[in-house]
Protein backbone atom coordinates (compact mmCIF):
# COMPACT_ATOMS: atom_id res chain seq x y z
CA UNK A 1 0.00 0.00 0.00
CA UNK A 2 1.56 3.48 -1.21
CA UNK A 3 2.39 5.55 1.90
CA UNK A 4 1.22 8.53 0.23
CA UNK A 5 -2.20 7.67 -0.34
CA UNK A 6 -3.97 10.40 1.54
CA UNK A 7 -7.48 8.31 1.96
CA UNK A 8 -8.10 5.82 3.84
CA UNK A 9 -8.30 2.82 1.77
CA UNK A 10 -9.49 -0.80 3.36
CA UNK A 11 -6.37 -2.98 3.69
CA UNK A 12 -5.56 -6.42 1.72
CA UNK A 13 -7.58 -8.29 4.91
CA UNK A 14 -11.06 -6.42 4.11
CA UNK A 15 -10.58 -7.09 0.34
CA UNK A 16 -9.69 -10.23 0.33
CA UNK A 17 -13.01 -10.84 2.33
CA UNK A 18 -15.26 -14.03 0.79
CA UNK A 19 -17.18 -12.41 -2.51
CA UNK A 20 -20.99 -12.33 -1.47
CA UNK A 21 -22.40 -13.78 -4.60
CA UNK A 22 -25.55 -11.54 -5.21
CA UNK A 23 -29.11 -13.09 -5.28
CA UNK A 24 -30.52 -13.99 -8.29
CA UNK A 25 -33.15 -12.06 -9.58
CA UNK A 26 -36.52 -14.07 -9.66
CA UNK A 27 -36.92 -14.25 -13.45
CA UNK A 28 -33.53 -15.30 -13.46
CA UNK A 29 -33.85 -18.25 -11.25
CA UNK A 30 -37.61 -19.48 -12.95
CA UNK A 31 -35.13 -19.80 -16.39
CA UNK A 32 -33.35 -22.02 -14.58
CA UNK A 33 -36.41 -24.41 -13.98
CA UNK A 34 -37.30 -24.25 -17.13
CA UNK A 35 -35.51 -27.13 -19.24
CA UNK A 36 -35.43 -29.89 -16.14
CA UNK A 37 -38.99 -29.17 -16.40
CA UNK A 38 -39.38 -29.51 -20.58
CA UNK A 39 -37.37 -32.64 -19.93
CA UNK A 40 -39.06 -34.36 -17.15
CA UNK A 41 -42.77 -33.48 -19.56
CA UNK A 42 -40.93 -34.91 -22.53
CA UNK A 43 -40.12 -37.88 -20.75
CA UNK A 44 -43.44 -38.40 -19.11
CA UNK A 45 -45.08 -37.78 -23.05
CA UNK A 46 -42.65 -40.31 -24.21
CA UNK A 47 -43.09 -42.82 -22.19
CA UNK A 48 -47.07 -42.41 -22.43
CA UNK A 49 -47.04 -42.27 -26.24
CA UNK A 50 -45.22 -45.92 -26.22
CA UNK A 51 -41.83 -43.95 -27.97
CA UNK A 52 -40.09 -45.26 -24.61
CA UNK A 53 -41.02 -49.00 -23.90
CA UNK A 54 -42.22 -49.11 -20.33
CA UNK A 55 -39.83 -51.78 -18.98
CA UNK A 56 -37.26 -49.51 -20.23
CA UNK A 57 -38.02 -46.51 -18.76
CA UNK A 58 -41.48 -45.89 -17.48
CA UNK A 59 -43.12 -42.88 -16.91
CA UNK A 60 -41.79 -40.47 -14.16
CA UNK A 61 -45.59 -40.29 -13.18
CA UNK A 62 -45.60 -44.32 -12.98
CA UNK A 63 -42.44 -44.19 -10.66
CA UNK A 64 -44.14 -41.66 -8.24
CA UNK A 65 -47.02 -44.12 -7.79
CA UNK A 66 -44.57 -47.41 -7.22
CA UNK A 67 -43.09 -44.73 -4.73
CA UNK A 68 -45.99 -43.86 -3.10
CA UNK A 69 -47.19 -47.58 -2.96
CA UNK A 70 -44.37 -48.98 -1.65
CA UNK A 71 -43.91 -46.04 1.48
CA UNK A 72 -47.47 -46.46 2.15
CA UNK A 73 -46.78 -50.09 2.73
CA UNK A 74 -43.87 -49.44 4.53
CA UNK A 75 -41.36 -51.53 2.27
CA UNK A 76 -39.43 -48.39 1.22
CA UNK A 77 -39.34 -46.96 4.78
CA UNK A 78 -37.78 -50.62 6.30
CA UNK A 79 -35.15 -50.48 3.31
CA UNK A 80 -34.32 -46.84 3.43
CA UNK A 81 -33.67 -47.02 7.28
CA UNK A 82 -30.99 -49.94 6.87
CA UNK A 83 -29.36 -48.00 4.23
CA UNK A 84 -29.13 -44.95 6.06
CA UNK A 85 -27.87 -46.60 9.32
CA UNK A 86 -25.28 -48.58 7.01
CA UNK A 87 -23.97 -44.84 5.92
CA UNK A 88 -24.20 -43.39 9.02
CA UNK A 89 -22.46 -45.84 11.00
CA UNK A 90 -19.47 -45.86 8.35
CA UNK A 91 -19.32 -42.76 8.25
CA UNK A 92 -18.71 -42.90 11.99
CA UNK A 93 -16.30 -44.54 11.93
CA UNK A 94 -14.07 -43.86 9.30
CA UNK A 95 -14.78 -39.92 9.88
CA UNK A 96 -13.53 -40.07 13.32
CA UNK A 97 -10.72 -42.38 12.46
CA UNK A 98 -9.46 -40.01 9.79
CA UNK A 99 -10.35 -36.91 11.92
CA UNK A 100 -7.87 -38.50 14.58
CA UNK A 101 -5.28 -39.59 12.43
CA UNK A 102 -5.51 -36.23 10.11
CA UNK A 103 -4.92 -34.09 13.12
CA UNK A 104 -2.17 -36.06 14.26
CA UNK A 105 -0.20 -35.96 11.38
CA UNK A 106 -1.18 -32.30 10.84
CA UNK A 107 0.01 -31.15 14.45
CA UNK A 108 3.10 -33.05 14.77
CA UNK A 109 6.14 -33.51 12.67
CA UNK A 110 6.50 -36.92 14.12
CA UNK A 111 2.58 -37.91 12.98
CA UNK A 112 3.42 -36.77 9.50
CA UNK A 113 6.32 -38.68 9.09
CA UNK A 114 4.47 -41.49 10.17
CA UNK A 115 0.74 -41.37 9.39
CA UNK A 116 1.02 -39.65 6.29
CA UNK A 117 3.28 -41.94 3.83
CA UNK A 118 1.12 -44.63 3.97
CA UNK A 119 -2.71 -43.11 3.91
CA UNK A 120 -1.00 -41.01 0.83
CA UNK A 121 0.17 -44.79 -0.83
CA UNK A 122 -3.46 -46.34 -0.06
CA UNK A 123 -5.00 -43.58 -1.67
CA UNK A 124 -4.11 -44.43 -5.13
CA UNK A 125 -6.12 -47.53 -4.58
CA UNK A 126 -9.68 -47.22 -5.84
CA UNK A 127 -11.99 -48.00 -2.74
CA UNK A 128 -14.48 -49.67 -5.17
CA UNK A 129 -11.88 -52.05 -6.02
CA UNK A 130 -11.44 -53.07 -3.15
CA UNK A 131 -14.53 -55.35 -2.67
CA UNK A 132 -13.19 -58.75 -3.70
CA UNK A 133 -10.32 -58.35 -1.02
CA UNK A 134 -13.09 -57.30 1.24
CA UNK A 135 -15.34 -60.27 1.21
CA UNK A 136 -12.50 -62.11 1.67
CA UNK A 137 -11.34 -60.38 4.93
CA UNK A 138 -15.30 -59.38 6.33
CA UNK A 139 -17.49 -61.66 4.36
CA UNK A 140 -20.18 -60.47 2.40
CA UNK A 141 -22.46 -59.28 5.79
CA UNK A 142 -23.61 -56.01 7.21
CA UNK A 143 -19.56 -55.30 8.08
CA UNK A 144 -18.81 -55.44 3.72
CA UNK A 145 -21.30 -52.29 3.71
CA UNK A 146 -19.69 -50.19 6.47
CA UNK A 147 -16.73 -51.28 5.36
CA UNK A 148 -16.90 -49.96 2.32
CA UNK A 149 -18.96 -47.05 3.33
CA UNK A 150 -16.22 -45.87 6.05
CA UNK A 151 -13.06 -46.30 3.56
CA UNK A 152 -15.19 -44.15 1.14
CA UNK A 153 -15.36 -40.88 4.23
CA UNK A 154 -12.24 -41.71 5.27
CA UNK A 155 -9.79 -40.51 2.42
CA UNK A 156 -11.58 -36.91 1.65
CA UNK A 157 -12.02 -36.46 5.71
CA UNK A 158 -8.26 -36.70 6.48
CA UNK A 159 -6.92 -34.96 3.35
CA UNK A 160 -9.21 -31.94 4.45
CA UNK A 161 -8.07 -32.50 7.85
CA UNK A 162 -4.83 -32.46 7.17
CA UNK A 163 -4.53 -29.34 5.20
CA UNK A 164 -6.97 -27.80 7.14
CA UNK A 165 -4.47 -27.78 9.76
CA UNK A 166 -1.65 -27.25 7.85
CA UNK A 167 -3.21 -24.11 6.10
CA UNK A 168 -3.46 -22.27 9.40
CA UNK A 169 -1.64 -18.95 9.50
CA UNK A 170 1.31 -19.59 11.82
CA UNK A 171 1.35 -16.25 12.52
CA UNK A 172 -2.00 -16.30 14.18
CA UNK A 173 -0.57 -18.77 16.33
CA UNK A 174 2.39 -16.73 16.99
CA UNK A 175 -0.34 -14.00 18.25
CA UNK A 176 -2.15 -16.27 19.96
CA UNK A 177 0.74 -17.52 21.98
CA UNK A 178 1.54 -13.67 22.87
CA UNK A 179 -1.94 -13.39 23.91
CA UNK A 180 -0.51 -15.92 26.65
CA UNK A 181 -2.61 -19.06 25.20
CA UNK A 182 -1.19 -22.37 26.15
CA UNK A 183 -1.40 -25.30 23.25
CA UNK A 184 -4.85 -26.13 24.59
CA UNK A 185 -6.15 -22.94 24.43
CA UNK A 186 -4.84 -22.56 21.15
CA UNK A 187 -6.02 -25.71 19.82
CA UNK A 188 -9.59 -24.46 20.77
CA UNK A 189 -9.80 -20.90 20.25
CA UNK A 190 -6.97 -21.09 16.90
CA UNK A 191 -6.74 -24.25 15.05
CA UNK A 192 -10.01 -25.54 15.43
CA UNK A 193 -11.93 -22.80 13.94
CA UNK A 194 -9.58 -22.25 11.52
CA UNK A 195 -9.29 -25.47 10.52
CA UNK A 196 -13.14 -25.67 9.91
CA UNK A 197 -13.63 -24.66 6.67
CA UNK A 198 -11.83 -27.29 5.29
CA UNK A 199 -13.51 -29.73 7.66
CA UNK A 200 -16.92 -29.29 6.53
CA UNK A 201 -15.84 -29.27 3.11
CA UNK A 202 -14.19 -32.96 4.03
CA UNK A 203 -17.44 -33.40 5.37
CA UNK A 204 -19.12 -33.04 2.17
CA UNK A 205 -17.45 -34.85 0.07
CA UNK A 206 -17.32 -37.95 2.45
CA UNK A 207 -21.15 -37.71 2.46
CA UNK A 208 -21.29 -37.77 -1.20
CA UNK A 209 -18.49 -41.11 -1.38
CA UNK A 210 -20.34 -42.81 1.45
CA UNK A 211 -23.74 -42.80 -1.13
CA UNK A 212 -21.67 -44.13 -3.80
CA UNK A 213 -19.70 -46.92 -1.61
CA UNK A 214 -23.66 -47.88 -0.68
CA UNK A 215 -24.66 -48.06 -3.92
CA UNK A 216 -22.17 -50.60 -4.38
CA UNK A 217 -21.71 -52.38 -1.85
CA UNK A 218 -25.76 -53.07 -1.24
CA UNK A 219 -25.55 -54.93 -4.67
CA UNK A 220 -23.64 -57.84 -2.58
CA UNK A 221 -25.50 -60.12 -0.87
CA UNK A 222 -28.09 -57.40 0.78
CA UNK A 223 -31.00 -58.54 2.68
CA UNK A 224 -32.44 -55.05 3.15
CA UNK A 225 -31.31 -51.67 1.81
CA UNK A 226 -32.20 -49.12 -1.64
CA UNK A 227 -29.54 -51.22 -3.25
CA UNK A 228 -31.12 -54.40 -2.68
CA UNK A 229 -34.61 -53.25 -3.50
CA UNK A 230 -32.83 -52.17 -6.93
CA UNK A 231 -31.31 -55.63 -7.58
CA UNK A 232 -34.45 -57.34 -6.86
CA UNK A 233 -36.33 -55.60 -8.98
CA UNK A 234 -33.92 -56.37 -11.70
CA UNK A 235 -34.61 -59.78 -11.16
CA UNK A 236 -38.26 -59.57 -11.81
CA UNK A 237 -37.87 -56.85 -14.57
CA UNK A 238 -39.70 -53.92 -12.77
CA UNK A 239 -37.66 -50.68 -13.82
CA UNK A 240 -40.14 -48.39 -12.12
CA UNK A 241 -38.76 -49.70 -8.86
CA UNK A 242 -35.25 -49.39 -10.30
CA UNK A 243 -35.91 -46.10 -11.62
CA UNK A 244 -37.66 -45.55 -7.84
CA UNK A 245 -34.60 -46.48 -6.26
CA UNK A 246 -31.85 -44.17 -8.66
CA UNK A 247 -34.21 -41.69 -7.62
CA UNK A 248 -33.81 -42.12 -3.36
CA UNK A 249 -30.16 -42.09 -3.51
CA UNK A 250 -30.21 -38.74 -5.68
CA UNK A 251 -32.68 -37.14 -3.24
CA UNK A 252 -30.60 -38.46 0.20
CA UNK A 253 -27.53 -36.80 -1.29
CA UNK A 254 -29.45 -33.55 -2.33
CA UNK A 255 -30.78 -33.67 1.17
CA UNK A 256 -27.55 -33.99 3.01
CA UNK A 257 -25.37 -31.90 1.15
CA UNK A 258 -28.00 -28.84 1.93
CA UNK A 259 -28.35 -30.14 5.45
CA UNK A 260 -24.41 -29.15 5.36
CA UNK A 261 -24.82 -26.43 3.92
CA UNK A 262 -26.74 -24.79 5.99
CA UNK A 263 -24.97 -25.49 9.22
CA UNK A 264 -22.04 -24.71 7.39
CA UNK A 265 -23.38 -21.12 7.01
CA UNK A 266 -24.32 -20.92 10.53
CA UNK A 267 -21.38 -22.16 12.58
CA UNK A 268 -18.64 -20.07 9.87
CA UNK A 269 -20.65 -16.74 10.01
CA UNK A 270 -17.54 -15.11 9.88
CA UNK A 271 -17.10 -15.80 6.55
CA UNK A 272 -19.23 -13.79 5.32
CA UNK A 273 -17.56 -10.53 5.63
CA UNK A 274 -19.66 -7.55 5.27
CA UNK A 275 -22.67 -8.86 5.13
CA UNK A 276 -22.94 -10.58 8.54
CA UNK A 277 -23.07 -8.42 11.72
CA UNK B 1 12.26 -16.73 27.36
CA UNK B 2 9.78 -13.96 28.73
CA UNK B 3 9.78 -14.59 32.04
CA UNK B 4 7.84 -12.99 35.28
CA UNK B 5 10.58 -12.43 37.52
CA UNK B 6 9.54 -11.87 41.31
CA UNK B 7 9.93 -8.64 42.88
CA UNK B 8 8.81 -6.72 39.80
CA UNK B 9 6.71 -3.89 41.26
CA UNK B 10 10.67 -2.49 42.48
CA UNK B 11 10.22 0.84 40.39
CA UNK B 12 14.50 0.85 39.76
CA UNK B 13 14.54 -2.75 38.28
CA UNK B 14 14.31 -2.43 34.47
CA UNK B 15 11.83 -3.43 32.92
CA UNK B 16 13.78 -5.16 30.63
CA UNK B 17 17.36 -6.76 30.50
CA UNK B 18 19.17 -9.08 27.55
CA UNK B 19 22.22 -9.97 27.50
CA UNK B 20 24.18 -11.69 24.78
CA UNK B 21 21.60 -12.45 22.58
CA UNK B 22 22.68 -14.47 19.89
CA UNK B 23 20.81 -15.78 16.78
CA UNK B 24 21.93 -17.06 13.31
CA UNK B 25 20.25 -18.98 10.32
CA UNK B 26 21.85 -21.58 9.66
CA UNK B 27 25.54 -19.71 8.62
CA UNK B 28 24.19 -16.37 8.59
CA UNK B 29 24.81 -14.64 11.73
CA UNK B 30 21.68 -11.96 12.08
CA UNK B 31 22.33 -11.13 16.42
CA UNK B 32 26.06 -11.27 17.13
CA UNK B 33 25.53 -10.59 20.84
CA UNK B 34 23.10 -7.68 21.77
CA UNK B 35 22.70 -6.07 25.22
CA UNK B 36 19.61 -4.16 25.93
CA UNK B 37 18.48 -2.61 28.92
CA UNK B 38 14.69 -1.13 28.94
CA UNK B 39 14.18 0.92 32.25
CA UNK B 40 10.31 1.37 33.82
CA UNK B 41 8.35 3.21 31.48
CA UNK B 42 11.22 4.40 28.58
CA UNK B 43 10.34 3.61 25.25
CA UNK B 44 12.92 2.61 23.19
CA UNK B 45 13.25 2.84 19.32
CA UNK B 46 15.12 0.27 17.27
CA UNK B 47 15.99 1.59 14.44
CA UNK B 48 17.87 -0.20 11.24
CA UNK B 49 17.81 -0.85 7.75
CA UNK B 50 15.82 -3.67 6.02
CA UNK B 51 17.56 -7.13 7.30
CA UNK B 52 19.05 -5.71 9.97
CA UNK B 53 17.48 -8.24 12.42
CA UNK B 54 15.42 -5.53 14.40
CA UNK B 55 12.34 -7.65 14.07
CA UNK B 56 14.56 -11.11 14.85
CA UNK B 57 15.34 -9.56 18.02
CA UNK B 58 12.13 -8.02 19.25
CA UNK B 59 10.82 -12.13 18.60
CA UNK B 60 13.45 -13.09 20.77
CA UNK B 61 12.74 -10.60 23.40
CA UNK B 62 8.98 -11.61 22.81
CA UNK B 63 9.86 -15.41 23.89
CA UNK B 64 8.76 -16.05 19.97
CA UNK B 65 12.12 -17.73 18.93
CA UNK B 66 13.06 -21.07 20.66
CA UNK B 67 16.65 -20.74 18.67
CA UNK B 68 18.22 -18.00 20.18
CA UNK B 69 20.88 -18.15 22.97
CA UNK B 70 21.26 -15.49 25.18
CA UNK B 71 19.84 -14.39 28.30
CA UNK B 72 16.61 -11.92 28.00
CA UNK B 73 14.51 -11.72 31.09
CA UNK B 74 11.26 -9.46 31.46
CA UNK B 75 10.37 -8.19 34.65
CA UNK B 76 6.73 -8.05 34.71
CA UNK B 77 4.11 -8.46 31.56
CA UNK B 78 4.63 -8.07 28.20
CA UNK B 79 2.42 -7.68 25.34
CA UNK B 80 3.23 -7.71 21.49
CA UNK B 81 1.40 -5.47 18.40
CA UNK B 82 3.26 -7.08 15.23
CA UNK B 83 3.17 -5.41 11.50
CA UNK B 84 0.10 -6.85 10.41
CA UNK B 85 -2.93 -6.78 13.11
CA UNK B 86 -3.02 -10.69 13.20
CA UNK B 87 -6.13 -10.99 14.53
CA UNK B 88 -8.29 -14.08 14.42
CA UNK B 89 -10.97 -13.68 11.60
CA UNK B 90 -13.20 -16.16 13.32
CA UNK B 91 -13.58 -14.39 16.52
CA UNK B 92 -15.51 -10.68 16.98
CA UNK B 93 -13.76 -7.90 18.00
CA UNK B 94 -14.28 -7.72 21.25
CA UNK B 95 -13.43 -11.72 21.68
CA UNK B 96 -9.66 -10.98 20.13
CA UNK B 97 -9.11 -8.19 22.74
CA UNK B 98 -10.46 -10.60 25.18
CA UNK B 99 -7.90 -13.53 23.64
CA UNK B 100 -6.65 -15.45 26.96
CA UNK B 101 -7.81 -12.65 28.96
CA UNK B 102 -7.99 -13.89 32.40
CA UNK B 103 -9.00 -11.78 35.70
CA UNK B 104 -12.11 -10.25 36.95
CA UNK B 105 -14.39 -7.79 35.03
CA UNK B 106 -13.24 -8.90 31.75
CA UNK B 107 -15.69 -7.58 29.70
CA UNK B 108 -15.59 -4.06 31.43
CA UNK B 109 -11.50 -4.25 30.46
CA UNK B 110 -12.36 -4.83 27.28
CA UNK B 111 -14.90 -2.07 26.64
CA UNK B 112 -12.78 0.34 28.43
CA UNK B 113 -9.49 -0.46 26.07
CA UNK B 114 -11.42 -0.45 22.75
CA UNK B 115 -13.00 3.07 24.27
CA UNK B 116 -9.27 4.31 24.30
CA UNK B 117 -7.98 3.12 20.81
CA UNK B 118 -11.88 4.67 19.77
CA UNK B 119 -13.75 1.54 18.67
CA UNK B 120 -15.86 1.36 21.53
CA UNK B 121 -18.61 0.86 18.44
CA UNK B 122 -17.30 -1.71 16.88
CA UNK B 123 -16.94 -4.74 19.48
CA UNK B 124 -19.26 -7.08 17.78
CA UNK B 125 -17.81 -6.31 14.11
CA UNK B 126 -15.73 -9.00 12.47
CA UNK B 127 -12.06 -8.41 11.89
CA UNK B 128 -13.14 -9.17 8.04
CA UNK B 129 -14.84 -5.52 8.29
CA UNK B 130 -12.24 -3.07 9.58
CA UNK B 131 -10.49 -0.96 7.80
CA UNK B 132 -6.36 -1.74 8.32
CA UNK B 133 -6.46 1.37 10.78
CA UNK B 134 -9.15 0.17 12.44
CA UNK B 135 -7.69 -3.48 12.94
CA UNK B 136 -4.33 -2.10 14.11
CA UNK B 137 -5.83 -0.24 16.46
CA UNK B 138 -7.90 -3.44 17.70
CA UNK B 139 -4.43 -5.02 17.67
CA UNK B 140 -3.28 -2.29 20.12
CA UNK B 141 -6.69 -2.34 22.81
CA UNK B 142 -5.39 -6.25 22.35
CA UNK B 143 -1.91 -5.36 23.75
CA UNK B 144 -2.89 -2.53 25.78
CA UNK B 145 -6.27 -4.96 27.91
CA UNK B 146 -3.40 -7.12 29.48
CA UNK B 147 -2.09 -3.79 31.10
CA UNK B 148 1.25 -4.52 29.86
CA UNK B 149 4.74 -3.41 31.70
CA UNK B 150 6.22 -3.79 28.39
CA UNK B 151 5.03 -3.18 25.00
CA UNK B 152 6.64 -4.72 22.21
CA UNK B 153 5.58 -3.01 18.69
CA UNK B 154 7.28 -4.41 15.79
CA UNK B 155 6.92 -2.41 13.23
CA UNK B 156 2.82 -1.52 14.39
CA UNK B 157 2.36 1.13 11.47
CA UNK B 158 4.42 0.07 9.04
CA UNK B 159 1.30 -1.51 6.96
CA UNK B 160 -0.32 2.06 7.16
CA UNK B 161 -1.13 4.97 4.79
CA UNK B 162 0.74 7.83 5.58
CA UNK B 163 -2.28 9.70 7.28
CA UNK B 164 -3.46 7.00 9.53
CA UNK B 165 0.30 6.28 10.97
CA UNK B 166 0.03 9.89 11.93
CA UNK B 167 -2.93 9.63 13.55
CA UNK B 168 -1.92 6.24 15.01
CA UNK B 169 1.29 7.82 16.14
CA UNK B 170 -0.42 10.43 18.17
CA UNK B 171 -2.75 7.61 19.93
CA UNK B 172 0.36 5.55 21.25
CA UNK B 173 1.95 9.06 22.12
CA UNK B 174 -1.30 9.64 24.39
CA UNK B 175 -1.64 5.87 25.44
CA UNK B 176 1.78 5.84 26.76
CA UNK B 177 1.29 9.07 28.70
CA UNK B 178 -1.99 7.91 30.39
CA UNK B 179 -0.64 4.27 31.34
CA UNK B 180 2.88 4.64 31.38
CA UNK B 181 3.97 1.56 29.92
CA UNK B 182 8.11 0.74 28.86
CA UNK B 183 7.96 0.25 24.99
CA UNK B 184 10.51 -1.36 22.19
CA UNK B 185 9.41 0.05 18.84
CA UNK B 186 10.95 -1.57 16.14
CA UNK B 187 11.04 0.74 13.29
CA UNK B 188 12.90 1.86 9.90
CA UNK B 189 11.13 4.99 9.77
CA UNK B 190 13.44 7.98 11.17
CA UNK B 191 10.52 10.46 12.04
CA UNK B 192 8.50 8.05 13.82
CA UNK B 193 11.37 7.10 16.30
CA UNK B 194 12.29 10.31 16.84
CA UNK B 195 8.44 11.17 17.38
CA UNK B 196 8.00 8.65 19.95
CA UNK B 197 11.13 7.46 21.69
CA UNK B 198 13.22 8.38 24.94
CA UNK B 199 16.40 6.91 22.96
CA UNK B 200 17.23 5.15 19.76
CA UNK B 201 19.50 2.54 19.29
CA UNK B 202 20.50 1.73 16.14
CA UNK B 203 21.19 -1.76 14.90
CA UNK B 204 24.11 -2.00 12.58
CA UNK B 205 26.09 -5.36 11.33
CA UNK B 206 24.88 -7.66 13.74
CA UNK B 207 24.75 -5.43 16.82
CA UNK B 208 23.92 -2.10 18.45
CA UNK B 209 25.79 0.08 16.68
CA UNK B 210 25.08 3.36 17.96
CA UNK B 211 22.54 4.60 21.12
CA UNK B 212 21.22 8.04 21.07
CA UNK B 213 19.07 9.84 23.73
CA UNK B 214 16.26 11.66 22.29
CA UNK B 215 16.37 14.93 24.27
CA UNK B 216 13.32 16.62 22.71
CA UNK B 217 10.61 17.83 25.05
CA UNK B 218 7.39 15.62 25.30
CA UNK B 219 5.41 18.01 22.32
CA UNK B 220 7.59 17.13 19.84
CA UNK B 221 7.28 18.43 15.76
CA UNK B 222 9.56 17.37 12.66
CA UNK B 223 9.38 21.32 12.25
CA UNK B 224 11.57 21.71 15.72
CA UNK B 225 15.66 22.88 14.38
CA UNK B 226 16.66 20.35 16.85
CA UNK B 227 14.27 17.41 14.97
CA UNK B 228 15.85 18.19 11.66
CA UNK B 229 19.14 18.29 13.29
CA UNK B 230 18.80 14.21 14.70
CA UNK B 231 16.87 13.55 11.85
CA UNK B 232 19.78 13.95 9.44
CA UNK B 233 22.15 12.70 11.78
CA UNK B 234 20.65 9.47 12.16
CA UNK B 235 20.14 9.26 8.35
CA UNK B 236 23.56 9.66 8.05
CA UNK B 237 24.64 6.62 10.71
CA UNK B 238 21.92 4.51 8.24
CA UNK B 239 24.17 5.47 5.17
CA UNK B 240 21.30 8.13 3.27
CA UNK B 241 22.28 10.67 1.87
CA UNK B 242 20.44 14.05 2.92
CA UNK B 243 21.90 16.89 0.73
Amino acid sequence: MSRTTLVEAPDEVAAAAPVVPRRQRPARRWRRVVSPVVLVLSWELAARTGLLAAEKLPAPSDVLATGWRLSRDGTLGIHLLDSLTRAGAGLLIGGLLALALGTVAGLLRLGDDLVDPPVQMARMLPHLGLVPLLIIWVGIGESLKISLVALGAFFPIYFNTYAGIRDIDERLVEAARTCGLGPAARLRHVVLPGALPSLFLGLRLAIGAAWLSLVVGEQVNAQTGIGFLMMEAREFSQTDVVVLGLLVYALLGLISDSALRVLERRMLTWRRGLRAT
Amino acid sequence: MASRAAGHLNGTEPVLTAHAVRRAFGPTVVLAGVDLTIARGEVVALLGGSGSGKSTLLRILAGLDGEASGKSVVHGTAAVVFQEHRLLPWKRVADNVGLGLSGADGPGRIRRALAEVGLAERHRAWPAELSGGQAQRVAVARALVREPDLLLLDEPFGALDALTRLRMQILLRRLRAEHGFAALLVTHDVDEALLLADRILLLDDCRIAAEMPVDLGSTRTPDDPAFGALRRHLLDRLGVPTT
